[in-house]
């Protein structure tokens, strides 16, 4: 799980006792600060400078063409005597010089460097049309979904989630998993269509023909490649063949559109066996916590 | 109240869904309207971080929010345990508009806007889902 975070916020001052910033000045400053992974906010009073109620969303530095003359906020804006931001003056400093003072200060208070940090990919349930069946914690092998401790699905590891994946969405029968990041609806939490519902139950009904369980037709077709590969001894065609039964089963099941990274890094055959059980588990333990709420 | 609602921007990082044109445009002509505004790196980092921002978002009904699809937004605060209310907050996806026309609904008046909801969300009760992960 990720620890709940608090990103300290960079204000941009343009108030009485500051000269504005000049536009495509500002508007390349802010793109670079936000692409740092720090929230920005514009000000044009000092009510903007401290929020005495809000612990942790203070903010962290105050920029500003002060013209060597701080604001009286730089004195005031403070909690048990430490000051709640840092002031700076970046009257006649370039793009660069006032980036290498964020950075200076700030750099230390993220996880990574902007370009190393982690997509944000993960499913998110729209829970006006989940019916908390469970098949997305049964289909996940990487632990993404869990329990609440009284039944309900959630989303608790994000960050197993696979990048580019949507493969969960396409087994969710009622289209409640989204993935914002994701390049189409209704994935991406456009509409639903009443087509789309219908695709979606088609596809239930293709993976029911199947056993019901996706993953099952994937480790059959593994095992029957295992057991080639373990005479042939040769990685680079094993990879190829599991490559190409995933290949086949996007066809029979309809487009995954799992990215092929993903594919290949499947887990072994046995691994595969092990993690359906444990989540498959899991989701009949949810369900049947469900229905003894219900019955209380 | 002041006349206009207080504007928050995604600023989508990591992904090209919403078009650089797009952000830069807004971005800048947010900047240069002389409002004070708040903008933010990736709305959907700060729900899996469980950010305390967006219980401060969630408390204000008075908000635009400027970033995607209202069914993700809406879901993404909801996985944070912070579910932004029915009524109120209006999102406005820029995954579909253009700057000019992103603008023009960020920046309308409030007497234009009353009553209209650009996303008719229909969310459950569900401000338990998010919050105690286990
Ligand atoms: S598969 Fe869909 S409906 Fe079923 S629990 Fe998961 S999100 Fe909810
Ligand atoms: S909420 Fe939408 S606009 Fe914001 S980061 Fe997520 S996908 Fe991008």
């Amino acid at each position: 799980m990720i620890a709940p975070k608090v990103t300290p916020r960079v204000v941009l001052y343009e108030g009485d006792s500051a000269a504005p910033l000049e536009s495509s000045f500002r508007g390349q400053l802010m793109t670079k600060i936000l692409e740092r992974g720090f929230p920005v906010t514009i000000a044009r009073s000092d009510r903007q400078l401290g929020s005495p109620g809000s612990p942790g969303r203070e903010p962290r530095m105050v920029l500003g063409n002060f013209s060597g003359k701080l604001p009286p906020a730089a004195d005031s804006t403070e909690t048990a005597g430490k000051p709640l931001a840092e002031f700076r003056d970046i009257s006649g400093l370039d793009l660069e010089a006032v980036l290498s003072v964020v950075d200076e200060r700030l750099a230390d208070t993220i996880d990574a460097p902007s370009g190393k940090r982690w997509k944000p990919w993960f499913p998110v349930i729209d829970f006006s049309r989940c019916t908390n069946c469970m098949q997305c914690l049964s289909f996940c092998l990487f632990d993404v979904y869990g329990a609440t401790s009284d039944g309900k699905i959630q989303v608790q590891n994000e960050s197993n989630c696979k990048t580019d994946c949507p493969a969960c969405s396409r087994v969710c029968p009622e289209v409640a998993i989204m993935f914002p990041k994701y390049k189409a609806g209704p994935i991406n939490g456009d509409e639903i269509s009443s087509d789309d519902v219908r695709r979606e139950g088609m596809k239930v009904d293709i993976s029911a023909l199947l056993g019901g369980d996706i993953y099952a037709m994937l480790r059959d077709r593994s095992a029957k490649a295992q057991s080639r590969f373990s005479k042939e001894r040769d990685d680079e065609r094993a990879l190829k063949e599991r490559q190409r039964c995933l290949d086949k089963l996007k066809t029979t099941v309809g487009n995954l559109d799992v990215p092929a990274e993903v594919l290949s890094s499947l887990p072994s055959f046995d691994q595969i066996q092990i993690k359906a059980d444990q989540a498959r588990q899991r989701a009949q333990q949810a369900l049947a916590q469900q229905a003894a709420q219900k019955t209380q | 109240m002041s006349d206009q609602p207080r504007i928050l921007y995604c600023h989508c990082a990591f992904a090209q869904v919403i078009p650089k044109d797009v952000k830069q445009g807004v971005l800048e002509q947010l900047g240069a309207a002389g409002i004070e505004f708040d903008c933010v790196p990736d709305l959907c980092e700060m729900s899996a971080n469980r950010d305390p921002l967006l219980q401060q978002i969630a408390e204000n009904p008075d908000i635009r929010i400027a970033a995607c699809y209202p069914r993700a937004v809406h879901g993404l605060f909801v996985a944070a345990g912070q579910p932004l209310p029915l009524a109120g907050p209006e999102i406005i996806n820029m995954r579909t508009l253009n700057a000019a026309e992103t603008m023009e609904a960020l920046m309308k008046p409030r007497e234009a806007s009353a009553g209209i909801q650009i996303h008719e969300n229909e969310f459950l009760e569900t401000s338990d889902v998010g919050a105690d992960r286990t």
